[in-house]
C-alpha cells in the first residue's frame, strides 16, 4: 500500500541560486489525503514533481512503499498524476486518453475496454468517449484527467492544483467529489494547492510550505487552532496581529501593547521583556457598545463595516491607533454602526503569542 | 514548345530531369526529417554544456550562401584537396549523388531549425503526463510529442522539399552532366532553347504547386502511428545507451555531411592569403574588379528588395493573419503567397523574364529586383503573418475601445509587438536575395550578381584559378556573416515580448 516518505530533500534551480525545496522531510501515510499548501513559488509543485519522478532531487531520498525511488523513472513509479492544465492529449479523444495508460502498459484489449468503461462511468462521461478535449468544459476535462490518472490502477494519486483552472462553483463541487472518490477507492492522495480553504476542506493533513521550507504539518484543526508559526497563523484562516512586549509572566502572561494597554494570555512560554506579536482571530473577539471594564478589554470605535452574508465584518480603530478586524455572525447579537464607540475583548486562551520576527512583521507575513 | 515533343531525345531528357528533381527532393526531405529530428531533439532536450555551441554551429550552413556551398561540397567530395585525398582518387564525381549530398547539406539546417523552434514552444507537460501513465520516454515521444508536432514536421518537410526542388546555383557546380529540372532549364537557357525551357518550367511550377496544395490539404489528415505500442522494445530503445548512440550518430552526420563540407571552401581561401591572390583581390586586379562590382550589386539589390518587401508584405501579412477578408479568401491568399516558395526559382525566373521582357523600358536591374521580390516575399509574409496571429485579439480590441483607429492599432500595438519577427523576416529576405541564383540566371543578360559571377568562374566562362574561386566564395561568406551579425545585434537590442 502506498506510503510516501521524503527525507531531507532539496532542489535548487538557476545554477543553485534559487532554492525551490530546502531540506524537507515528511511522511504521508497509506490512504491519507495529504495537501501541500503555500503561496506561489513556495516549492510545493517542485516537491510533488520530485515525488512523481518528473524532477530529480539534488539531495535527499524519496521512498514510495518503502522503496527508494530516486533513480526510478516516472513511468515505473506506479503513480497517477493530474496536471493543473490537465494535459489531455489534444490529438486523442476521451476514450484514447483514458485508455492510454493501460495501452502503454500492454494490458490485454479486453481489460483495457473494461477499465476505460469503468473509469468513464465513474466520472459520468462515458457518453462523451468520442469527444476531443477541446470539445469539453473545464469540469469535464478535469474529470477525464482524473479518470485517466486512475485507469492505470495506481493507488497513489498526485494532484497539482487540480481545481485551479475551474470556476468557483464547480471547484466547490469537484473538491467534494474528489475527496469522496479518493476515500471510496482507498487511494493515497497528495494534493498541491495555494487555496487554504480548499486544503482545509479536502485534506486529512496539510503541510504548509513557504520559500522551499516546510513550516508546519498537521490536521486542518491543528493548523487553525495551534499555529506554530506567524506565517501559518496568517495563511490559515484570518488573523489580527498586535505588537507588544511581555510585561510579566506568572500564571498567565501579561502583555503590554502600544499605548500602555495591557492584556493577558494563557501562553506562558515567553520571557519577560521579550518583543512579541499577539495574534487573535477575528471571530474570537467579543464586542459591546460603549466603554466596559472587562478582562482583556480594549476600547475603540467602528471605522468601517462590510456585510458578507453569513457574517458582518467590522474594522475597529483602537485607542492606541492599532487596528483590528472583527467578524460576527449576522443573525446573532446586536449590529453596530460606523463611529460607534465599542469595547472589544478576547479570552486569554485565544491569544497566540509569537516572538517578534527578526526580519520584521510584514516580511514574515508576506505571501510573495 | 513543340520542339520538345518532336525531338524524342529532348523529350526523354526533359522527363528524366523533371522526375529526378522530384525524386531527389522527396528523398532528401525524408532523410532530412529522419536525421534532423533526433538532432533537434538533442539540441533542445540534451543536457551537455556543449549544446549551445552545437546549436550555433547548426546555423552556420545558413550563413554560407548556397552557391558557395556548392563549390565547397565539390572541393570536399570531389577535388583532390578534399576527402578524396584519403582515397587516392576522386571519391564522388559530380552527378546525382553529389546533388543529393548538396541538397541534404543546405536543407538539413532548415529542418533542424524548424523542429527546434517547435520543440521549444511545445508544452512538455503532455510528455510528462504520458510518462506518469507508464510510457517509456520513446513511447511518450512517439505517441504524444510527435503527433502534436506533426504540423511543424510537415512544414519542415515542405520547406526542405521546396529548397531542394528550387535550388539552382549550387546544383550547377555539382551536377556534372546530370540534369534535374533546374539544370535542364539552365542548359536550355544557355543553348537558346526557349521552347523546352518554358515547357519544363511550366511543368515544374504546376506539379510543385499541386504537391504543395495537396500537402496542405492532406497534411492535417495524416495520422501518425500512435495506436500500436511496443512497450518492451521501446523501453530498451529509451535506455540511456540507445539514446547516447542516437545522439552520437546525429552529431557524426551533422559534422561530416553538413558542417565540414559547408566550410571546406575556407581552405583555398587560406592558401589565397599566402599566395598573393588576396592582394590582387584587394587591388581589384584581373577578375576582381568585376567581382567587387557584382558583390556591390548583390547587396544593393538585397537592400532594395528587403525595403520594398516590408512595404508591400506587411499589409498582406495583416490580411492573412486577421482573416479580414473571410477565412476562405485568407486561405487562398495564404496558398498563393506561398507559391514562390515551392516553385523552382529558375522556372519562376524564366517565366518572369519572358513576361517582363515585353516591357522593354524596364532596366535589367529592375528585372533582378522583381525576380528577387517574388522569391523572398513569401518568407517575409509567412513570418509576419505567424507573428501577428500570435497577438491576442483582446489587445487590439482594447486599443480600439480606448479610441484607436485601425492604423493607430497597427502602429501602436501590432508593430511594436512584432518588431522581432519583422527584423527576423528582413534578415531572411536579405540573406535569401544575396544568395539567389536560379531566378537571377534566368533574367540577366549583362549584369552579374555575385552568385551568378561565381557560377561563371566555376563553369570556366571567365577563367579564374581555384584560389580565386575559393577566395571569392570566402568573401561572400564573410560579408554575409558580417551583415547578418550586424542585423542580429540590431535585433537583439529590441526586446522580445
Amino acid at each position: 500500500m502506498p506510503e510516501v516518505k521524503v527525507v531531507n530533500v532539496s532542489k535548487k534551480f538557476g545554477g543553485g541560486k534559487i532554492v525551490a525545496v530546502d531540506n524537507v522531510s515528511l511522511q504521508i501515510y497509506d490512504k491519507e489525503y495529504f495537501s501541500f499548501l503555500g503561496p506561489s513559488g513556495c516549492g510545493k509543485t517542485t516537491l510533488l514533481r520530485m515525488i512523481a519522478g518528473l524532477l530529480q532531487p539534488d539531495e535527499g531520498e524519496i521512498y514510495i512503499d518503502g522503496k527508494l525511488v530516486n533513480n526510478v523513472p516516472p513511468e515505473d513509479r506506479d503513480i497517477g498524476f493530474v496536471f493543473q492544465t490537465y494535459a489531455l492529449f489534444p490529438h486523442m479523444d476521451v476514450w484514447d486518453n483514458v485508455t492510454y495508460g493501460p495501452r502503454v502498459k500492454a494490458w490485454n484489449e479486453e481489460k483495457n475496454e473494461r477499465i476505460g468503461r469503468e473509469m468513464l462511468e465513474m466520472v459520468r462521461l462515458y457518453e462523451r468517449a468520442d469527444a476531443f478535449p477541446n470539445e469539453l468544459s473545464g469540469g469535464m476535462m478535469q474529470r477525464v484527467a482524473l479518470s485517466r490518472a486512475l485507469a492505470t490502477g495506481s493507488k497513489l494519486l498526485l494532484l497539482d492544483e487540480p481545481l485551479g483552472a475551474l470556476d468557483a462553483k464547480i471547484r466547490l463541487e469537484l473538491r467534494n467529489e474528489l475527496r469522496r472518490l479518493v476515500k471510496d477507492l482507498e487511494l493515497t492522495a497528495i494534493h498541491v494547492t495555494h487555496d487554504q480553504s480548499e486544503a482545509m476542506a479536502i485534506s486529512d493533513r496539510i503541510a504548509v510550505m513557504r520559500k522551499g521550507k516546510m513550516l508546519q504539518v498537521g490536521t486542518p484543526q491543528e493548523l487553525y487552532m495551534n499555529p506554530q508559526h506567524l506565517f501559518v497563523a496568517n495563511f490559515i484562516g484570518e488573523s489580527n496581529f498586535l505588537e507588544g512586549h511581555i510585561e510579566k509572566v506568572e500564571k498567565e502572561t501579561t502583555i503590554e501593547l502600544r499605548g500602555e494597554k495591557f492584556v493577558n494570555v494563557s501562553d506562558t512560554t515567553k520571557k519577560r521583556g521579550e518583543r512579541i506579536v499577539l495574534m487573535v482571530r477575528p471571530e474570537t473577539f467579543a464586542m459591546e457598545k460603549g466603554k466596559k471594564r472587562k478582562m482583556n478589554s480594549l476600547y475603540g470605535h467602528v471605522d468601517r463595516l462590510r456585510f458578507e452574508g453569513t457574517h458582518i465584518r467590522y474594522g475597529i480603530r483602537l485607542e492606541n491607533e492599532d487596528h483590528v478586524e472583527i467578524s460576527r455572525p449576522t443573525l446573532v447579537g446586536e449590529w453596530f454602526n460606523v463611529d460607534d464607540e465599542v469595547t472589544v475583548s478576547f479570552p486569554p486562551d485565544k491569544g497566540y503569542v509569537f516572538t517578534y520576527p527578526s526580519k520584521g512583521l510584514m516580511e514574515e507575513l508576506a505571501v510573495e | 514548345m513543340g520542339q520538345v515533343f518532336e525531338d524524342s531525345g529532348l523529350t526523354s531528357r526533359a522527363v528524366s530531369a523533371i522526375s529526378a528533381s522530384f525524386l531527389i527532393a522527396i528523398f532528401v526531405s525524408l532523410v532530412d526529417i529522419v536525421t534532423g529530428l533526433p538532432m533537434a531533439w538533442f539540441i533542445v532536450r540534451g543536457r551537455t554544456r556543449w549544446l549551445g555551441i552545437i546549436d550555433t554551429l547548426a546555423d552556420i550552413p545558413f550563413i554560407v550562401p548556397t552557391v558557395t556551398l556548392g563549390y565547397s561540397l565539390l572541393l570536399f567530395w570531389n577535388k583532390p584537396e578534399g576527402i578524396s585525398s584519403l582515397f587516392g582518387n576522386s571519391l564522388i564525381s559530380p552527378g546525382w549523388l553529389l546533388i543529393i549530398l548538396l541538397h541534404f547539406t543546405f536543407s538539413y539546417p532548415v529542418v533542424v531549425r524548424v523542429i527546434v523552434g517547435a520543440l521549444q514552444d511545445y508544452k512538455y507537460v503532455y510528455e510528462e503526463a504520458s510518462r506518469t501513465l507508464g510510457a517509456a520516454s520513446l513511447t511518450a515521444a512517439r505517441t504524444v510529442t510527435l503527433s502534436i508536432l506533426k504540423p511543424s514536421i510537415i512544414a519542415s518537410f515542405v520547406l526542405a522539399f521546396a529548397r531542394s526542388l528550387s535550388e539552382t546555383g549550387a546544383t550547377v557546380f555539382v551536377a556534372g552532366t546530370f540534369e534535374n529540372g533546374p539544370i535542364f532549364i539552365k542548359n536550355a537557357i544557355d543553348n537558346g532553347q526557349e521552347g523546352p525551357m518554358v515547357l519544363v518550367s511550366l511543368i515544374l511550377i504546376l506539379v510543385s504547386a499541386t504537391i504543395f496544395v495537396a500537402i496542405r490539404a492532406l497534411g492535417p489528415k495524416l495520422k501518425m502511428p500512435v495506436k500500436r505500442i511496443w512497450p518492451s522494445t521501446e523501453r530498451v530503445l529509451s535506455h540511456i545507451g540507445a539514446v547516447t548512440i542516437r545522439n552520437s550518430v546525429s552529431i557524426v552526420i551533422f559534422l561530416f555531411l553538413v558542417l565540414i563540407p559547408s566550410l571546406f571552401v575556407a581552405f583555398p581561401a587560406i592558401n589565397a592569403i599566402t599566395s598573393g591572390t588576396l592582394s590582387d583581390a584587394l587591388g581589384s586586379v584581373g577578375v576582381w574588379s568585376g567581382y567587387w562590382q557584382s558583390l556591390g550589386l548583390s547587396y544593393l539589390v538585397a537592400a532594395i528588395v528587403t525595403l520594398l518587401n516590408v512595404i508591400v508584405g506587411l499589409p498582406m501579412a495583416v490580411l492573412i493573419a486577421r482573416k479580414r477578408m473571410g477565412k476562405v479568401l485568407a486561405a487562398i491568399l495564404d496558398t498563393f503567397v506561398n507559391v514562390p516558395l515551392i516553385v523552382p526559382s529558375i522556372a519562376l525566373g524564366a517565366s518572369m523574364g519572358i513576361f517582363w521582357k515585353n516591357f522593354a523600358f524596364i532596366p535589367e536591374i529592375g528585372l533582378i529586383i522583381f525576380a528577387h521580390l517574388s522569391i523572398t516575399y513569401p518568407y517575409f509574409v509567412r513570418a509576419m503573418a505567424a507573428a501577428i496571429e500570435r497577438i491576442d485579439m483582446d489587445l487590439e480590441d482594447a486599443s480600439r475601445i480606448l479610441g484607436a483607429k485601425p492604423f493607430t492599432v497597427f502602429k501602436t500595438i501590432i508593430l511594436p509587438l512584432t518588431k522581432y519577427s519583422l527584423f527576423a523576416g528582413a534578415i531572411m529576405m536579405f540573406a535569401r536575395s544575396v544568395d539567389e541564383t536560379g531566378a537571377t540566371l534566368a533574367v540577366v543578360t549583362t549584369l552579374k550578381t555575385a552568385p551568378v559571377l561565381l557560377v561563371d568562374w566555376v563553369k570556366g566562362k571567365v577563367s579564374a584559378t581555384p584560389l580565386e574561386i575559393g577566395l571569392g566564395c570566402a568573401f561572400l561568406i564573410i560579408f554575409s556573416f558580417v551583415v547578418l551579425l550586424v542585423l542580429r545585434l540590431f535585433v537583439r537590442g529590441r526586446g522580445r515580448y
